[in-house]
């Protein structure tokens, strides 16, 4: 047991505050007595006579005292609540100026409004992420990091300290990601389920998630890790970090891995603990060689339709289902159309489609080559089978990303639609939050302009294309799609389907 | 991973539309009103988030708010300046703000200074004090280097009394001049025969009553008073009507038991009443006792002086000792006596930014509704510039109290870091001085603190911490 007096000198409160405080102290388990007053000579004669003032006190009237009478833990428990209601801020809300509060200006600001906050979603210019990311890690806050144009040096600062305290970076360049079932950044509307992702490819995320969603399958979490987290350089610290968060989380049964192929030791270290999940994992690193992810014992998809499926069949334990099919007598091309031209607003999906093409057919050209394709000397011009990705810097400098603006895809389409050569044009059509309201809506009319206009002129112009999104989906899905149907596109569940859809009819015409 | 099995609480760094996004999705988003910190410096924006929450400046910060609370400044005596403040039994004038040569002084301070000459009979006229100030005869050194602070010019001269306040916690002493009143006065460059004639009076007269009461009473506790004026309409920067009331009521039963004459004691009296201000320099060496208090602390962001010269804003670390931060001193918005206007203002000059930097003034405006009709602002304003203040300091001196904020503390010790990351300035109640010397104040308002000195701090700070 303890009898302790507490003096704070020169700290005047009114009679009433201190009887407020008095009855909180009094409140606080152990404490059998317990009193605040201002120092007066008779206040003190009344804690003397109440038993609760020993020896002398040295305190004038000015000084605020504390006496606690109980037990030692009680008595330093009733201090500290003494303390933390003489220095409390003022209350937030209570009507009138006082509620005026100002908007947060910053993440530590925030954090006092929302004490709760768990991630920071940061897309400020790519000059000031990294400051503001480190701020928010230090804070102890996750991180997905939209913005781009980090330096490769401050992301690898950025996730050594994330891993060594137990934190996520998603990003940087990190376009989605859905977290306990909210989609942040560009992400899609997915139903909840078993399946969790970490992926290195924004657009790869959502074609996945979104095919999951149309299989009848659910996500538990997909984590972004930006396109630069697999390079040997940063080592893959969010891949590896998301795959044990995922293999640990008891609403995980499957896991999906997806990037384009990662630095081949970040490839074998990313695979050796993928094996050790304890869960089912399918591997999509896009154009890799699937002998090795089979040789770990993991499920290799060559597609991200692929991935999407075997994911679904492994955690319904059911064998896996192709996800619906493209129309399957396309119409063949006149003679002299003999060229797949492809618009593409992402990425990922234009670097698989380039793969496949490749497979398929000679004379493929990019602005962003890979597998047999050639560079394309000039980015505005195709040559032979084209594929462009116009979400590339060579594109986007000075403009919105096509999957918000779409007017330079709409000049690129009626340009191919001229070229008496072009037999197929191949695109994308992204949905969810972050794309725009209605792209369907938007590219159709120029579609139909771009048939009527090859027909004219003895063509027949095949359009081809694919929607990523799901029924949830602010646009829908099933709008959309019916809105390109009837523009006379053929449509395809996947990108890998439409790839290889627009393969066929170019094929046709060589033939 | 404790995030997959939390809620989702997000607060959002960029673009507003992916807040929307995430509530329409039913989740939950704090939107922040981001601008580039540190003014778009992006290498100090880096530095700053390495101190954001670090261990080192955090425990720093803890120890220097506490020795900050601990002080209590107690009204102990009044001397001449060169008994009392130490390396002043010399040829040196103290003044306000960081050091300045006698070249660049604004003019109030150059009028000031010739003024303090003249008093001194260091010559007999302006144009040979102002020779001698220009070769060099006399030193020139901040009150603060002597642990001083004084309004406006801040002028002080050996021969010139000063009030000698004591920390009851440390026994430090700081310093400051005696209030002058309004008018032609020297610490707005006022240099005349009725200016130099009330110093004398000041000196002779003033002194000694004050001398005698102080012996009489053994010292005066000032933060019970500066508590007691806040709940009276005070803010203890620009308004000191009930403070000095107060202070007042306080003196005289002593005065009258002092073996001061009455004569004397009625002129004295006389005099007090006549200044509502008279207790800002009070106010000031009582924010600067607390604030010493909280000196040389390493690694310690907090603020320990906001002090301008008519020409440049400087302001002081804990972590960094006696080294100034600098940038041009801001023109203060306000209201101007009749014939007057910005055109005419000086710069923002005085110590009395000290206030501030101690949870006073500005940061107390809450109490003191009636200061931002100076801006044609509201009492709601008034509490809102209060509360702003909140998200730059450390914490809450529960010692001084605002009625109108549901008796919370005044948000008091400026993160220096805080300031730089959301660029929200320290607000600052201040006087207007006429830019010419010897016209005195031509009016009052509000002003803030330049961001380049907090971002100069950061910078200074980080450099002496190495990433950890």
């Amino acid at each position: 047991m303890a009898r302790v007096a507490k003096v704070t000198r020169n700290f005047y409160r009114d009679s009433v505050a201190l009887m407020q405080l008095s009855a909180r102290l009094v409140a606080v388990q152990g404490v059998r007595q317990a009193s605040a007053v201002m120092a007066s000579p008779s206040n003190l004669a009344l804690l003397r006579e109440a038993g609760l003032l020993g020896d002398e006190v040295a305190a004038s009237p000015n000084d605020l005292l504390i006496a606690v009478d109980g037990t030692d833990a009680a008595v330093e428990a009733a201090l500290a609540e003494a303390e933390r209601a003489l220095n409390q801020a003022p209350p937030a809300a209570g009507g009138g100026a006082a509620a005026r509060e100002i908007a947060p200006r910053s993440l530590e600001m925030a954090l006092e409004a929302a004490p709760a906050a768990n991630l920071a979603l940061i897309s400020t210019p790519g000059d000031y992420a990294a400051a503001e990311a480190m701020k928010a890690l230090r804070l102890g806050l996750h991180v997905m990091m939209f913005s781009d144009n980090v330096p490769g040096t401050e992301e690898i600062a950025l996730k050594r300290y994330a891993a060594a305290h137990d934190l996520l970076v998603m990003g940087p360049d990190c376009g989605t990601a859905i977290v306990g079932g909210v989609p942040l950044g560009f992400a899609n509307v997915v139903r909840p389920g078993p399946i969790g992702l970490v992926a290195a490819s924004g657009t790869g995320l959502q074609q996945v998630t979104c095919l999951i969603d149309r299989l009848g399958g659910g996500i538990s979490q997909a984590i972004g890790t930006g396109g630069h987290d697999l390079s040997r350089e940063v080592g893959g610290t969010t891949m590896l970090q998301g795959l044990a968060a995922l293999a640990a989380d008891a609403a995980t049964r499957v896991i999906v891995l997806i990037s384009k192929p990662p630095a081949p030791e970040v490839a074998a270290r990313v695979l050796d603990r993928a094996r050790a999940a304890g869960k089912p994992v399918v591997v999509n690193f896009i154009g890799a060689d699937p002998a090795t992810i089979a040789a770990h014992g993991l499920i290799p998809a060559r597609t991200l339709e692929d991935a999407a499926a075997l994911a679904v069949a492994a955690a319904s334990g059911t064998p896996s289902e192709p996800v619906g099919t493209a129309p399957p007598d396309p119409p063949r091309p006149a003679p002299g159309q003999r060229y797949v031209r492809a618009l593409y607003s992402g990425g990922t999906f234009c670097y698989e489609a380039t793969l496949l093409l490749a497979e398929a057919l000679a004379d493929v050209h990019s602005n962003t080559p890979v597998g047999g394709a050639r560079a394309l000397p000039d980015p505005w011009r195709s040559r032979g089978h084209t594929l462009v990705d116009l979400g590339d810097d060579v594109f986007t400098r000075g403009r919105p990303h096509p999957m918000i603006d779409p007017r330079l895809r709409l000049e690129r389409l009626a340009q191919e639609a001229r070229d008496p050569a072009t037999a197929a044009i191949l695109l994308d059509i992204v949905l969810g939050y972050g794309a725009h309201a209605d792209p369907a809506g938007v590219i159709a009319p120029a579609i139909e302009a771009a048939i009527a206009e090859a027909a004219q002129a003895g063509r027949r112009l095949a359009v081809v294309g694919f929607v990523c999104g799901t029924a949830a989906d602010p646009q829908n899905l099933m709008r959309q799609e019916e809105r390109l149907r009837a523009a006379g596109v053929l449509l395809a569940p996947s990108n890998a389907q439409a790839a290889r859809l627009a393969a066929r009819i170019a094929a046709t015409a060589e033939s | 991973m404790r995030l997959f099995t939390e809620k989702l609480q997000v607060l959002n760094v960029g673009l507003g539309a992916f807040a929307d996004a995430i509530e329409a999705a039913g989740g939950a988003a704090t939107r922040i009103d981001w601008t580039p910190p540190a003014g778009g410096d992006r290498s100090l924006g880096l530095a700053l988030a390495r101190l954001v929450n670090d261990a080192r400046v955090e425990a720093a910060n803890r120890t220097a708010f506490a020795a900050y609370l601990a002080a209590q400044p107690v009204a102990q005596g009044i001397a001449p300046a060169r008994e009392a403040v130490p390396g002043m039994d010399r040829r040196i004038i103290l003044h306000a703000g960081p050091p300045i040569d006698w070249a660049e002084m604004c003019g109030p301070m150059q009028g000031a200074i010739i003024g303090a000459i003249l008093f001194e009979g260091w010559a007999s006229d302006p144009e040979g004090a102002r020779r001698l100030a220009a070769q060099d005869a006399i030193a020139f050194a901040p009150c603060h280097h002597h642990g001083a602070v004084g309004p406006m010019a801040g002028v002080i001269s050996p021969s010139m009394p000063v009030w000698i306040v004591r920390d009851a916690a440390t026994g430090r002493e700081c310093f400051s001049n005696l209030n002058e009143g309004l008018g032609k006065v020297l610490r707005f460059g006022a240099n005349g025969a009725e200016v130099i004639t009330r110093l004398r009076w000041m000196a002779g007269t003033l002194r000694p009553v004050l001398e005698a009461t102080l012996q009489e009473a053994g010292g005066i506790e000032l933060k019970p008073l500066m508590a007691q004026a806040l709940h009276m309409g005070d803010e203890v920067h620009n308004r000191n009507a009930a403070a000095t009331s107060l202070l007042l009521r306080r003196l005289l039963p002593p005065m009258l038991a002092s073996r001061a004459g009455r004569g004397e004691i009625a002129e004295a009296v006389g005099f007090i009443a006549g200044n509502d201000h008279f207790f800002l320099n009070l106010s000031m060496a009582a924010s600067k006792t607390m604030l010493d208090a909280a000196r040389d602390v390493p690694a310690s962001s907090m603020v320990t002086a906001m002090a301008r010269n008519g020409v440049t804003f400087g302001i002081q670390l804990s972590a960094t000792g006696n080294r100034w931060f600098t940038a041009p001193s801001p023109i203060v918005d306000g209201l101007f006596f009749p014939g007057y206007s910005t055109a005419d203002a000086a710069p923002d000059l005085g110590d009395s930014a000290i206030t501030e930097t101690a949870g006073l003034g500005g940061f107390a405006m809450a109490a003191a509704p009636a200061i931002v009709n100076f801006v044609g602002g509201t009492p709601d304003d008034a509490i809102a510039n209060t509360a702003a203040m909140g998200h730059i300091t450390l914490g809450r001196n529960g010692g001084f109290t605002l009625p109108a904020m549901q008796f919370a503390g005044t948000p008091a010790g400026i993160d220096a870091r805080k300031v730089v990351d959301t660029g929200l300035l320290p607000i600052i109640n201040t006087g207007i001085a006429h830019r010419e010397a010897g016209i005195g104040q031509i009016g009052a308002g509000i002003t803030r603190a330049p961001l380049d000195c907090f971002t100069q701090a950061v910078a200074a700070l980080a450099a002496a911490l190495p990433d950890g």
